[in-house]
């Protein structure tokens, strides 16, 4: 049974595969000779290598983007175009309306190099961690392009989220209610105090703090929501407009007073619900997604991590550091048991296996069809995650990007394409004993492949398959069938789980 | 087709076939079981049918995600209160368009309501006697939360738990051996309403990815990666771990890969528009029809319809894709022979609330139409339009119980005992044309 505690893992017990559970789980995976480093760091001192990502340099993957594409219309723009109107100046109107049109062109085009950015940002980072929590806040505060069309508000929530991804989640609110992209994507710009909008207030308490139906009600979110009249922006800035706020006196859970959207803020992280909600997400995320969690295992373990949430008053840091180093994270129930997001299969790929990273285009292509955009989250509610990812149609796109990373060919519908690059697998296997020619056997190789690859060495049957591919051609292991025995690998159930 | 090479584990079960199937039911899933009998009976497995359901009949649901504005969909003219609430966004009688919002097309003229403007495709629906428009459904205590409420449609229980509904009636029918390909999804991920305990749907958003590209890579790769991922579960996976989950969907991708592809490869006898979400799907779905694949329900979703602002464009495209896309799916069964065969069903999780809001918009409302289309569904409008005076805090009540509809949908369609799915007994609404049922 799972321990119920933050007990630590005894030292002698982080050998390799615990420190490749944790760079699978704390970041995208790696090689054989980084999980072999990180092993050998010791628990305490890998763990914190993770999580205090500051000393390490960040990722040079550029991001020069431009910031007013979508800029509002200026006050004589605005004039123009109210006298076109007025005057039913058709050549004028049709003038704007293109000019609109070829702007937001060019930001959909931004968006698109935007998430590009970001995911080839995932795949070079060395701290790992700050884009999986990146990526973590993104599908919690899920805000989604199409409905907002503004490529740089989308790119300013991205760095928020990068900025404080494991500092406090009270400031993460505090944020969130004064980001652009998500006061417009919840309609919080049209939260006036006569005509109150409560979407945000609804999804603030529902999605992103105590859960759907605990805690509050209908009539919490109607007071909420007078809290948040004013929070709206001008251009790329936060503004409160104190005219659109109501001052007045209002109840929330329970307190009274004339609260504004900090003090709804407050509120909400003084309720014992909220440090359980976040502990529950951050379990689903990191430890365990099984669906009908909690179990009755989990349920103590979630409790003492929610008391560690409150009792560091929602500072990240300390709670994700007592999390890796817990007997809990790496117990046997709790290795391989979380769904590689299709982000995770596309990086931790990559990352661990050294493929090279092909065309960006082709990988968030992909990305969208296993069923995550970044930057496209399906609903103000993210990504459902876990077994949600599979089905019958994700799981051949999954197995086939594994095929285009190993070997540069993709499908164009009926043809092949050749990108170019070949990949050597070789590093895979340098720490095994090779013949003059630089081949392995294959006995020793495939279990050492499998543990690496799938978490676990497979059913004897399975494994078999796999050896009687290599037996075909000779008693060793080389370059062609050692990238052909890593396709079928990848194409296994197993794969898809870290 | 794989089939020429059985895995390892068929060969196991086809040399026991008739002594241990039964005693290995209870520790096999399944899948295993329903396709290694379907290796050993090749000649039988495109006939078989759920028992209880007539052979031919089928369901397409169609899910308008975001909660569909009822009112801009089924237009109630009649109605001085709607033109006053919504002075922006209200759609103006036959003939009186209402500035940007435009006039109704004329759907009940005795009753005063009429169709959106751009539902042009529908109107011909109706004006066939192929379209039913049911009013006013709903639930008691409506939730006007998007997941929430899509949950209670979903699973047909207002604390939107459990099951969906689709998945219980396929769990109730299949006597404990389901089709791999009973329901099938066109999209990402499957709908809750097809998950049952052992019903899974097979969803797919693209056929021409549907299969493993590794294959073409050397001659050499096949024959490993189908021992791997037809084979199933070994005995040491525990079921229900993640492990036994994806092993599971492996073995059932395969062998709907194998199918749908020969299904859609097929020419349309109808053409199909490229600008269309909504038709994209069902030009697959028309093509799996008149392949005579074994699916009795199959269900697509357009989505969009979650307008908060600035409605009148937005809404209208969703419109215009909805009603041309009903059309021409109407049109291609029609041409295949199959009209009568296949009844589609069209709902929202909600409508949305009576008053416009300042943003030219609406927010999340209550009660909103639902449509059965095909020459079984009783034509007209049916039911009674909700008052627009007698509101709760500003939301329609509703008329219909929509678990009224799928209790007709499941007694009179699907030929099943309606309680056993829904969990109780529910009136059935008076939505079939008897005739044509019969």
């Amino acid at each position: 049974m799972p321990e119920t505690t933050l007990r630590p893992l005894p030292t002698r017990d982080f050998d390799f595969w615990a420190a490749h559970h944790l760079l699978s789980r704390a970041g995208f995976g790696g090689t054989p000779d980084q999980v072999r480093a990180l092993s050998q760091l010791g628990l305490d001192d890998a763990v914190d290598f993770i999580v205090d990502y500051e000393k390490l340099p960040t990722p040079e993957v550029g991001g020069d983007f431009q910031s007013n594409i979508m800029r509002p219309a200026t006050e004589a723009e605005a004039a123009a175009y109210r006298r076109a109107r007025e005057a039913g100046d058709e050549a004028t109107l049709s003038e704007f309306r293109m000019r609109r049109q070829k702007r937001q062109v060019a930001d959909r085009q931004q968006i698109r190099e935007i998430r590009k950015w970001w995911l080839e940002r995932m795949i070079e980072t060395p701290r790992p961690l700050e884009e999986k929590m990146t990526l973590f806040w993104h599908g919690h505060f899920a805000t989604g392009y199409r409905a907002i069309e503004d490529s740089w508000h989308m790119l300013q929530q991205n760095q928020m989220f990068r900025e404080k991804a494991t500092r406090n989640f009270g400031d993460l609110l505090f944020g969130i209610i004064r980001d652009p992209a998500m006061l417009r994507y919840l309609n919080n710009n049209q939260n006036r105090k006569e005509r109150p909008n409560e979407n945000f207030s609804r999804e603030l308490m529902e999605l992103f703090s105590l859960g759907e139906g605990n805690d509050y009600s209908e009539q919490d979110i109607k007071e909420g929501a007078r809290a948040l009249t004013g929070y709206t922006y001008r251009d790329d800035e936060f503004v409160f407009n104190e005219r659109q706020h109501d001052g007045g006196p209002k109840t929330i859970l329970g307190r009274s007073g004339d609260f504004d959207g900090d003090d709804f803020v407050r509120i909400i992280l003084s309720r014992r619900v909220c440090s359980e909600f976040l502990a529950l997400k951050l379990y689903r995320f990191f430890v365990n997604d099984a669906p009908d969690v909690p179990t009755q295992e989990q349920r103590p373990f979630l409790k003492t991590l929610a008391k560690k949430i409150r009792s560091g008053e929602y500072e990240v840091k300390p709670v994700l550091k007592a999390l890796f180093k817990s007997r809990h994270f790496y117990a046997e129930a709790n290795r391989c048991a979380v769904v590689k997001s299709p982000v995770q299969l596309t990086v931790q790929t990559i990352r661990s296996l050294q493929t090279p990273v092909r065309d960006l285009t082709t990988l968030a292509a992909a990305n969208e069809l296993m069923g995550q955009s970044i930057f496209e989250p399906p609903s103000v509610k993210g990504w459902d995650g876990g077994r949600s990812w599979i089905n019958t149609s994700t799981f051949f796109i999954r197995q086939n990007l594994a095929i285009y990373l190993l070997t540069g060919k993709r499908p164009d519908i009926y043809d092949w394409q050749l990108s170019g690059t070949r990949y050597d697998p070789s590093i895979l296997l340098a720490s095994l004993d090779s013949d003059a020619r630089g081949r392995v056997d294959p006995d020793e190789a495939l279990p050492y492949l499998c543990r690496f690859m799938l978490g676990d060495i497979p059913h004897p049957s399975r494994l078999k398959s796999l050896g009687e591919f290599i037996g075909e051609h000779g008693d060793r292991i080389d370059g062609d069938r050692l990238t052909g025995v890593l396709c079928l690998i990848t194409s296994m159930p197993e794969y898809q789980l870290c | 087709m794989p089939r020429e090479e059985p895995n390892a584990y068929s060969r196991r079960l086809f040399l026991q076939q008739g002594v241990t199937l039964a005693s290995i039911a209870g520790t096999v899933p399944w899948f295993v079981q329903q396709s290694a009998t379907g290796m050993m009976h090749p000649l039988d497995s495109a006939v078989s049918s759920l028992p209880g359901v007539p052979e031919d009949r089928i369901l397409v649901v169609v899910q308008l995600g975001g909660g569909n504005d009822g009112l801009n969909t089924v237009v109630p003219y009649f109605s001085d209160q709607y033109r006053k609430v919504r002075p922006a966004i209200a759609i103006g009688a036959p003939g009186r368009p209402n500035g940007g919002a435009g006039a109704a097309l004329e759907l009940d003229q005795g009753a005063g309501l009429g169709l959106h403007p751009q539902l042009t495709g529908l109107k011909s629906l109706h004006d066939e006697g192929l379209l039913g428009v049911i009013q006013g459904t709903g639930y008691p205590n409506p939730n006007r939360s998007h997941f929430t409420s899509m949950d209670i449609w979903h699973t047909a229980r207002h604390d939107a738990k459990g099951n969906g509904w689709l998945g219980r009636y396929f769990d109730n029918t299949c006597n404990g051996s389901p089709d791999p390909e009973g329901a099938i999804s066109i999209g990402g991920t499957a709908p809750l309403a097809m998950l049952g305990d052992i019903q899974k749907p097979v969803s797919f958003e693209s056929e021409d990815l549907f299969r493993w590209l590794g294959q073409d890579l050397h001659a050499s790769m096949k024959s490993p990666y189908d021992r791997i991922n037809r084979m199933g579960m070994p005995e040491d996976v525990e079921p229900g771990t993640q492990a036994s989950f994806l092993m599971r969907t492996a073995l059932d991708a395969q062998l709907s890969s194998d199918r749908i592809r020969e299904a859609v490869a097929l020419k349309t006898l109808v053409d199909y528009p490229n600008n269309n979400g909504l038709a994209r799907q069902l030009r697959l779905v028309g093509a799996m029809i008149r392949n005579e694949m074994r699916t009795r329900v199959y269900y697509v979703t357009l989505g969009g319809f979650d307008t908060h602002a600035n409605q009148l464009n937005g809404h209208g495209n969703r419109m215009r894709q909805f009603g041309e896309a009903m059309r021409i799916f109407q049109n291609d069964l029609k041409a295949q022979g199959n009209d009568k065969r296949v009844l589609t069903m069209v709902f929202s999780e909600f409508g949305r609330r009576v008053a416009q809001n300042a943003s030219g918009g609406t927010d999340h409302g209550t009660a909103a139409p639902m449509f059965l289309i095909g020459p079984m569904a009783r034509a007209g409008v049916l039911g009674q339009h909700p008052s627009l005076e007698n509101l709760d805090s500003g939301d329609l009540r509703h008329t219909v119980d929509f678990r009224s509809v799928y209790a007709s949908v499941l007694e009179d369609w699907l030929k099943t005992p309606s309680r056993d799915v829904l969990g109780q007994d529910y009136p059935k609404a008076n939505v079939f044309n008897q005739e044509a049922l019969k």
